[in-house]
C-alpha cells in the first residue's frame, strides 16, 4: 500500500513538471513573438499548462502529507529532484522548435488523458476531464502552424525539418515504461506510456503528410528526465523560474 | 506584414438568442488562423459562444464625407420613432 502511494506521487510528480517545464518555457514567449496575435496566443497556451500543473502538484502535496504545499513543490526543489522529461525543457528556438515541441507534448498528453478520463483515480478523473478540452485545443494551434511553416517557404520549410532532425529524439522518452508506470498501470490509475504510441502516431501523421515532413523512423534519444538527470538548459530555466520564491522566500500576492 | 497577414474583422456572440457582434481585428495569413488568433485575443475572458471572422477587405464601408446626406435627413423625421402611442399598463414594459 505505502509502495503503491509512493507509485502514485511519482506518477503525478511527472506530470506536474512536465506541465510546469513546458508552461514556463511557452511563457518565455510572452512579449516576443512574432506579432500581437501570437504574444496572446501563447501565454493562453503556458496559462493552460500551468493551470494544470497546479491541480497536480495539489494533488501531489496532498499524496506527500508532509506539509509542503503547490509552491514548495513547484519552486523549492533542486533540480535532480524535477521528473519532467528531457523534451519539454527543451529551448525554445525557433518558432518551428517550439510549435514542434508543443504538437509533440499534446499529442502525446491528449492520448494520456483519453486514456486517464476512466481513471480508478478520481483526482486523476477530474484533472483530465479539464485538462483534454484545453490540449485539444494546443494541437489545433500547434499543428496550423508546423504545416504552414512546413509547407511553406524554402526557408520555413528547411527550418521545420531542422525542427523535426532535433526534436523528434526525444519523443521516445515520453513512452517510457518503469516500475512507476506499471504499477499505476496495473492499478488503472494511469495508462502505460508505451501503449499510447498508435494514438500518437495518428495524431501526428496526417499532420506531418499535410506539411509535406517525414516522421523519423526513430525515436531513440536523450533520456533520464524521470529520474531527475536533465540537459544543461534545464538549471538555466529553474533559475529564472525559481528566482522569486528563493529571493523572497513565501512571497504570495 | 499585411500582404502576408492580412487584417480581419471579428465578431463574436456572446450568448444564444444575441446576434454576433463586431469587437475589432486582426493580422492572420488565412481563415483557419484568423480564427484561432480571435478566440486567444477576443475570448479570454469568456466572452463567446461563436466567432465569425470576415476579411476586412470584403466589407463595403459608407463613405464618412457623405454623413450627412446619409444620416441628417433622418433627424426631422421624429415620427417614425414609436413614441407616439399611449401604451396600456397592462401590457407592462415593452
Amino acid at each position: 500500500m505505502t509502495d503503491m502511494n509512493e507509485a502514485r506521487l511519482a506518477l503525478v510528480l511527472r506530470l506536474a513538471d512536465d506541465h510546469l517545464i513546458l508552461g514556463h518555457r511557452v511563457s518565455e514567449w510572452c512579449g516576443h513573438a512574432p506579432m500581437l496575435e501570437e504574444d496572446l496566443a501563447m501565454p493562453n497556451m503556458a496559462l493552460d499548462l500551468i493551470g494544470q500543473a497546479r491541480s497536480l502538484y495539489q494533488y501531489a502535496a496532498e499524496l506527500e502529507g508532509k506539509g509542503r504545499s503547490e509552491d514548495d513543490l513547484a519552486y523549492m526543489r533542486r533540480e535532480r529532484e524535477y521528473r519532467n522529461c528531457l523534451l519539454v525543457e527543451r529551448p525554445n528556438g525557433d518558432f518551428a522548435h517550439t510549435m514542434l515541441r508543443q504538437l509533440y507534448f499534446a499529442a502525446f498528453m491528449e492520448a494520456y488523458w483519453t486514456e486517464c478520463l476512466t481513471s480508478s483515480d478520481e483526482t486523476i478523473r477530474a484533472i483530465a476531464a479539464k485538462a483534454i478540452k484545453e490540449v485539444a485545443y494546443h494541437i489545433r494551434h500547434a499543428s496550423e502552424w508546423v504545416v504552414r511553416l512546413g509547407d511553406g517557404t524554402e526557408e520555413s520549410a528547411s527550418r521545420m525539418a531542422a525542427a523535426v532532425e532535433a526534436l523528434h529524439r526525444y519523443t521516445g522518452e515520453l513512452f517510457q515504461s518503469d516500475a512507476v508506470t506499471d504499477a499505476m498501470a496495473q492499478a488503472g490509475v494511469a495508462p502505460d506510456p508505451a501503449s499510447l504510441k498508435p494514438a500518437f502516431e495518428q495524431t501526428i501523421g496526417p499532420i506531418f503528410a499535410a506539411a509535406g515532413l517525414a516522421v523519423p523512423e526513430s525515436d531513440v534519444g536523450p533520456r533520464g528526465g524521470r529520474s531527475g538527470i536533465h540537459g544543461e538548459e534545464m538549471g538555466h530555466l529553474l533559475a529564472e523560474l525559481q528566482y522569486m520564491q528563493r529571493t523572497y522566500p513565501g512571497a504570495t500576492w | 506584414m499585411s500582404k502576408e497577414t492580412p487584417l480581419w474583422e471579428v465578431f463574436i456572440r456572446p450568448r444564444n438568442g444575441l446576434s454576433h457582434k463586431h469587437c475589432g481585428s486582426l493580422h492572420a495569413a488565412d481563415a483557419e488562423l484568423a480564427l484561432q488568433a480571435a478566440r486567444d485575443v477576443y475570448t479570454r475572458r469568456g466572452e463567446g459562444t461563436s466567432i465569425w471572422v470576415v476579411p476586412s477587405s470584403a466589407i463595403t464601408a459608407s463613405d464618412p464625407s457623405q454623413k450627412d446626406e446619409n444620416f441628417e435627413p433622418t433627424a426631422s423625421k421624429i415620427y417614425r420613432h414609436p413614441t407616439f402611442y399611449d401604451i396600456p399598463e397592462d401590457v407592462g414594459h415593452m
